[in-house]
């Protein structure tokens, strides 16, 4: 049988057994059925049938004899003039966690913030936004949040607190007082700390953040002067080279960057250009897998590959390198940056001066600086200095410091050597938090002034040079908690607050009060012109890092590389359930820390060939995974352990983040209570000045034991006998394409001339009359060349529409709820290092939707405006629709998921307690109230936000106007910082849809499209910016082949 | 025996009918009641004169139906056919000249006088309060009615059977076929079953009528905290709808006023003196007393200045409640479609506490998509519906008939489930 195109699962790229039979069936567990014997034989018989008929009998009785309950209407006692109740309003405000600021609306229904969209007047991230932008505002309704100041743990009041800590200053005779944060980025804030710091002679601030960008700052103040990141342009670059950083997912900027790099792969079908993006990592990262090219090498030849690469840029011949692979790559991308000089750029991720000082180099070989490197405008974040915390912590030891501040850093957990930060902290008399949660470092601390959520705080920040954006509070705190900033002023002896601080401060630099009202409404304040600055380069520590790197010491042994997920971060997004719920773009996995193995130690470490069809299966269909014990240097912890292609055959990946104490909420723990995963900070070391991700000497052991984890991966796929159901994608090469325009329309003509072609296909593939569309038609189109993958539209989606979250148990069964997920496709025959394709998949809302026809009681049906309509007040459960879904986009609710059931408590024994925390009053907050919470037993599925589309109307009609596209935005097309997805009437000529649909018609697919559901979502192929025909099942070389049709395009 | 069972079937089949007739019959009551209430009920009550005449008994004070039509359907255009009887209406009433009602037809308005007619029938004597009722108890009279009829041909099927077993025992006899121990009826199984199914039916018929009913209130009129009159302000005083229902354009909620909305003009009006107000019980109601309650929530002492801040919110009770999984909008209706308050509200400006004027069924929502028209060459928005635009101008869809909810989709299930 002829190879498969893509594959989701290891299963599929054998077309194994165990995959076979998985497919046939539409609900992936056992169906609740007692026996397939005959009813006579189950062990709930007759008797038990009559019980609950006469139950359900007389429940029904009760309920109808039950009175209509008395309601009461309450309005306003004095009504806000802004508020009118059932109408949002939206305030601009600035995510900010530990210096990432993101410029966000926030919209506030009837005076709770429920959403987080992107300012589109940002001019960095352009509307765009990330998967924990968007969860941040559950953080806010945490039921773990600290609701009150304390002293050792009892609860006391501000007034005793601020006197106690008064004098307890005092008592420090003039002992000096560290304020540890991490990155500031809030000019006034570093302000109102400066007063504190010159109210307290002696005192300092110290910068620490967990994840350290210490080695780029240092490396641009031996080469440029300035200790600080510069402005990456990725959208100036026709040509980017990555060395480990994921600058996709979660380095330094990913929404900013996320942007750029999206307009750099969008194609105009007639001029089909677009940049290139070669990856050299060493653990499958979301960036790796977007690149066009992806090679892999161990963590420690980091250095290597940059001074290779660097020596290829300069015309040397490149030594040290034994992979064959790898060389090439290294060999084609100087290539390639030579041949975009100015247009190119080169970042890499790897914590180590030498390297970033050899990556400098590179750029200023092919002309960057200034061009796509900006130096005119630098990150506030990333200040962080790990040596001066090192330098803090002796003091500290030392008794020399008096009094500790802390706000944002938690050493205690990301510190490498945590019992060190713990002793250090027993010997500071006065210890003060202001962790708006109780973590690790600030259970060990005396006094805690919890501080508000950024969705209840003033502020500001600057993200980067003269770009600034603006905090103002969206709803009234919730708990008895202060802005840590008003504490600083009032220990700094000043009469105003922050809020008169911060108007002081803003007024005065923008001239009037009127510019900062001005300023606050919009959320932003731009500088009037931008220019892409230079810096003068000294490259006189180049030869020492290079000969630094080259004298380093081959390690042979397996190597450990820790790294961020996407969701979680450096761990700040631990407690967030959407956030854990969030399928990992990479890994599919759900809620757990896991170990990440190339197929190739598989083979070695776990006995797992994934070629052979048996082994994979055992792999792969049972959710336990071998649990393995990772040893470093004595200490160890024991992972469950995923295969990821992509992933060094010596190197292994662990995602810091997790193995969090139980205080942080009920997301950071297990059911059983223990921590959800293993902290694995304290495998990373500090090796000179910067800490280092990156262990070698990793000794791994199998344990024979296994652990479960929930992986969505092979969930919802489905064939039939029919015929193969899952070739729902579309790729191309740029090679091809620019060979062949028309390959793929070309495809689908001839896959659907029997029904009379891709024109004549909605007429004469069926035997259904064709309907009027009058008014409007909704359509989507997803350009896959454009989607990351990151995972933004899956979490917006979650908040707009109230999905449930089900757990981790839940999940394990295949009963996760999203109504958008992202399938990630494998493709090519090459195991361990495939090219990987994501694609967003909702409700397809077919105009032939196989699930209509099948409902008993028509609760799916179809709308005027080509809308697949839900109606979850008459859907039955009968699952037929989600039975005859080709996409498999249907949801059932096996539970009482969202506590809508009329009897309360009714779940408790059935769901964990993250879903139970999730129904609690406080957490419920975060509804969307135009949206039905849904009830046990129904379908639910994506509506394309028919509430907005509703709302979006009625605004038009309101004002007697044509519907325009920004009346109506979709959530996972507002979130999504590529701008992949377009939403509007098809039916217009003016709309963006339409647009989108007409300039691509090439590229253009429909999902499934031969079976004649006539989908409303459109796809655009993706197209890889490689020169070969490749991606088509045969394997693929990169030597030879290549050469043979870069010659063949160019003639 | 065969002979029994034929009779059981012809019996059998005769009550399906029986019923299925009365089902239907009162399908159509529902339709011309439904069309009343959207259209007439703003100004006309049955036996009540409202704005309009009350309409017991119209059909008999027309002289000719066509004429009641042509005046219905649009009442300027027919009086200036200089109808001696129309204008005579038309002086009588004031000058106040009567909606148009162009896309009613004939066989909408024959429904509408047959509601009339039965409702009239049904409550004869022009009681207070009784307008209201009138329809469920017109209802009411029809199943009884029925019923009876069942009952009777029952009973004439019974005594059949019983002759005709009579009959069969009598031949049996002459015969000379032995006949065992006569079996009384009530033991006789084909009676039993009989019985039951009928039982079955008549009380399926009620529960599944009463399931339907579970959680609707129309007419529901709880006492609220102050006797707050919309007759007196919005009727009398004429005070506009939106200066307190300020939300009514603008979103989902009309919104009921806060404190400082009422505060506004009883700061200065501190005592009631208009007509005397009656409550539901026949009893006054001290208007003056009902203005102090709200300055007891309002935290104000007459002649002193007032603190709003010291206000309390009015926990009103909660009239018009629709579920969860409903989505309504004030401003799509009232706003986009200039739909009048009074439509689902009934004649708020007449109604001292305020009364569930409509059941708020689904049923009832539909029903008025069906016959309401949108503003579709007013309203920019419909614009994009060429074709339907192409066609009203080409005569292909019928113009007095519009373009309603309907026909844009608006009984769709997710335009108000989502």
């Amino acid at each position: 049988m002829e190879q498969k195109k893509y594959w989701q699962s290891f299963g599929e790229f054998n077309n194994s057994e165990a995959y076979n039979q998985a497919v046939k069936d539409e609900f992936q567990e056992e169906l609740p059925f007692e026996s397939q014997t005959g009813l006579l034989e189950t062990t709930s018989p007759r008797r038990d049938f009559l019980k609950y008929l006469g139950f359900s009998t007389a429940a029904a009785a009760v309920a109808a004899s039950c009175e209509m309950p008395v309601k009461k209407a309450i309005p306003f006692a004095n009504k806000p003039e802004d508020i009118v109740p059932g109408i949002a309003n939206y305030y601009a405000t600035t995510y900010v966690q530990d210096g990432e600021a993101v410029s966000v609306i926030a919209k506030v229904r009837d005076g709770r913030p429920i959403k987080i969209e992107g300012n589109d007047l940002c001019p960095l991230t352009k509307g765009g936004t990330s998967a924990r932008v968007q969860a941040s505002v559950l953080d806010l309704y945490d039921t773990a949040r600290l609701r009150f100041p304390t002293i050792a743990g009892k609860e006391v009041t501000y007034e005793a607190i601020d006197k106690s800590i008064a004098d307890a200053i005092n008592s420090l005779g003039g002992a000096p007082i560290v304020v540890l944060t991490s990155s500031v980025v809030s000019p006034s804030t570093k302000e109102v700390i400066g007063q504190f710091l010159a109210k307290h002679p002696g005192s300092k601030h110290v910068t620490y953040d967990a994840i350290s960008y210490n080695a780029i700052t240092l490396a641009n103040e031996i080469a440029y002067g300035k200790k600080a990141i510069p402005s990456y342009r990725f959208d100036n670059a026709k040509m980017i080279v990555s060395l480990s950083a994921d600058f996709l997912g979660t380095w330094i900027s990913p929404v900013e960057f996320t942007k750029q790099y999206a307009k750099g792969k969008r194609i105009n079908e007639k001029q089909p250009e677009m940049s290139k993006h070669f990856h050299f990592e060493s653990v499958a990262s979301l960036t790796g897998s977007n690149a066009d090219e992806r090679f892999l090498h161990r963590p420690s030849e980091a250095g290597v590959v940059a001074v290779a690469l660097l020596n290829a840029v300069n015309g040397q011949a490149i030594t040290n390198i034994t992979d064959e692979a790898l060389k090439t790559g290294i060999t084609k991308a100087a290539k390639a940056l030579l041949a975009s000089k100015g247009e190119a750029l080169v970042v890499a991720g790897t914590n180590d001066v030498n390297v970033q000082l050899v990556v400098n180099a590179i750029n200023e070989a092919i002309q960057s600086n200034g061009k796509t490197i900006d130096w005119s405008a630098l990150y506030t974040l990333g200040q962080g200095s790990d040596a001066d915390f090192a330098q803090l912590l002796d003091d500290m030891n030392a008794g020399k410091v008096g009094g500790l501040f802390v706000l944002g850093a938690n050493p205690v957990y990301t510190w490498s050597d945590s019992a060190k930060v713990v002793a250090a902290l027993g010997k500071v008399k006065l210890t003060v938090s202001f962790s708006g949660k109780l973590d690790e470092t600030s259970k060990l601390i005396k006094y805690v002034l919890p501080n508000h959520h950024y969705l209840e705080s003033w502020g500001d920040a600057e993200i980067k040079t003269g770009y600034y954006s603006l905090l103002q509070p969206t709803i009234y705190p919730l708990f008895k908690t202060r802005q840590w900033q008003d504490s600083l002023l009032k220990w700094s002896g000043a009469t105003t607050d922050y809020l008169a601080f911060l108007k002081g401060f803003w007024s005065t630099k923008l001239g009037s009060e009127a510019a900062w009202d001005k300023a606050l409404q919009d959320g932003v304040i731009v500088p009037a012109a931008a220019t892409i600055g230079s810096a003068a380069y000294n490259a006189s520590a180049l030869s020492n890092a290079v000969s630094t790197i080259a004298s380093a010491k081959k390690v042979t042994g397996i190597e450990l590389q820790l790294y961020q997920k996407i969701g979680i971060g450096a761990g700040q997004s631990a407690t967030n359930p959407w956030l854990q719920e969030m399928p990992d773009p990479i890994s599919k996995a759900t809620w757990d820390n896991y170990l990440i193995v190339s197929p190739a130690m598989a083979k070695t470490l776990l006995n797992i060939d994934l070629t052979n069809g048996g082994q994979a299966d055992a792999y792969e269909v049972q959710p336990p995974k071998h649990v393995v014990e990772i040893s470093v240097n004595g200490k160890s912890v024991k992972l469950p352990t995923l295969i990821i292609p992509g992933t060094h055959p010596s190197t292994v990946g662990i995602a810091v983040g997790y193995g969090r104490n139980a205080e942080l909420g009920k997301s950071a723990v297990s059911d059983e209570g223990t921590p959800l995963g293993a902290n694995v900070y304290p495998f990373a070391s500090l090796s000179g000045k910067v800490v280092s991700f990156d262990v070698a000497n990793v000794t791994l052991k199998d344990t024979g034991d296994t652990y479960k984890v929930a992986l969505t991966q092979t969930h919802n796929v489905y064939n039939t006998s029919q015929g193969n159901r899952t070739e729902v994608m579309k790729e191309l090469t740029l090679g091809e394409y620019k060979h062949n325009p028309l390959e793929i329309r070309a495809e689908r003509e001839a896959e659907l001339a029997p029904y009379g072609g891709i024109e004549n296909f909605e007429k004469q593939g069926t035997i259904y009359p064709v309907y009027d569309r009058p008014g409007i038609k909704w359509g989507m189109s997803i350009d896959l060349n454009s989607c990351t993958g990151c995972g933004a539209c899956v979490v917006a989606c979650n908040a707009e529409n109230n999905i449930p979250v089900v757990g981790k148990p839940e999940v394990l069964r295949g009963h996760e709820m999203h109504w958008l997920r992202i399938d990630r496709y494998y493709s090519g025959e090459d195991l361990n290092n495939p090219k990987v394709v994501f694609q967003p998949l909702m409700c397809q809302h077919c105009d032939n939707a196989p699930c209509e026809n099948v409902c008993p009681v028509a609760a799916t049906n179809h709308s005027s405006e080509g809308l697949n309509q839900m109606t979850y007040n008459r859907c039955i459960g009968t699952r037929y629709c989600a039975n005859n879904c080709p996409y498999k986009v249907r949801r059932f609710n096996w539970a009482d998921y969202t506590g809508a059931d009329s009897f309360p408590n009714n779940q408790a024994d059935v769901l964990n307690n993250v879903v139970l925390d999730m129904n609690d009053d406080l957490t419920r907050m975060v509804l969307n109230p135009d949206v039905t919470v849904r009830s046990r037993g129904v379908i639910e599925k994506c509506s394309f936000c028919v509430q907005r589309l509703q709302a979006g109307k009625l605004n038009a009609k309101k004002e007697s106007r044509i519907l325009e596209d920004s009346d109506v935005k979709v959530a996972c097309q507002q979130a999504c910082p590529s701008d992949a997805i377009v939403f509007g009437n098809a039916n217009s000529t003016k709309s963006a849809i339409t647009a989108h649909r007409k300039d691509n018609p090439n590229r253009l697919f429909l999902s499934l499209e031969q079976i004649h559901v006539l989908p409303n979502v459109t796809y655009l192929a993706k197209v890889r910016n490689i020169e070969e025909e490749g991606a088509h099942g045969h394997k693929q070389t990169h030597e030879g082949a290549a050469e043979h049709h870069t010659e063949a395009t160019h003639h | 025996m065969v002979i029994i069972r034929r009779i059981f079937k012809i019996t059998f089949v005769g009550l399906l009918f029986t019923l299925a007739f009365s089902f239907g019959n009162t399908l159509q009551a529902q339709d011309g009641k439904a069309l009343f209430s959207a259209n007439c009920a703003s100004c006309h009550a049955i036996n009540k004169k409202l704005t309009g005449p009350a309409l017991a008994g119209v059909e008999d004070r027309w002289p000719d139906k066509k004429k009641l039509y042509a005046w219905i359907k649009n009442s300027q255009a027919f009086l200036k056919t200089g109808d001696a009887y129309a204008n005579n209406l038309y002086n009588e009433y004031n000058k106040t000249a009567m909606n148009l009602f162009p896309n009613l037809t004939d066989k909408e308005i024959d429904a509408i006088l047959g509601y009339i007619n039965t409702a009239a029938k049904a409550a004869p004597a022009p009681a207070a309060g009784a307008a209201a009722t009138a329809g469920a108890e017109a209802e009411s009279d029809n199943s009884l009615l029925f019923g009876i009829l069942t009952l009777v041909l029952a009973v004439v099927a019974l005594i059949l059977l019983q002759v005709n077993s009579n009959l069969k025992k009598l031949s049996d006899e002459k015969e000379g076929i032995a006949e065992g121990e006569p079996l009384p009826f009530w033991k006789n199984k084909s009676y039993i079953a009989m019985g039951v199914i009928a039982l079955f039916m008549i009380g399926g018929y009620f529960t599944t009528r009463g399931a339907i009913n579970l959680g609707r209130s129309k007419d529901y009129q709880p006492v609220q905290p102050i006797y707050y009159s919309h007759k007196v302000h919005a009727g009398v005083n004429q005070i506009n709808c939106q200066y307190c229902h300020i939300g009514v354009y603008q979103g989902k909620q009309a919104t009921i006023p806060s404190v400082n909305v009422c505060m506004n003009c009883h700061m200065a009006i501190n005592e009631y003196k208009g007509e005397k107000i009656y409550d539901e019980a026949g009893e006054e109601v001290n208007g003056t007393a009902e203005i102090k309650k709200l300055y007891k929530y309002a935290g104000f002492e007459e002649g002193k200045p007032w603190d709003a801040s010291k206000a309390k919110p009015i926990e009103w009770v909660r009239i018009h409640n629709l579920p969860d999984h409903v989505y309504f909008n004030h401003a799509q209706h009232v706003k986009a479609g200039q739909v009048a308050c009074q439509t689902c509200h009934g004649e708020i400006q007449k109604m001292g506490e305020v009364k569930q004027f409509t059941d708020l069924s689904m049923g009832w929502c539909i029903n008025c998509h069906r016959e309401t028209k949108v503003q579709f060459k007013d309203n920019g928005f419909y614009s994009i519906y060429e074709k339907y635009h192409a066609d009203l101008k080409s005569g292909k869809i019928d113009s007095t008939k519009g373009i309603t909810v309907e026909k844009i989709g608006g009984t769709e299930c997710q335009k108000c489930h989502y």
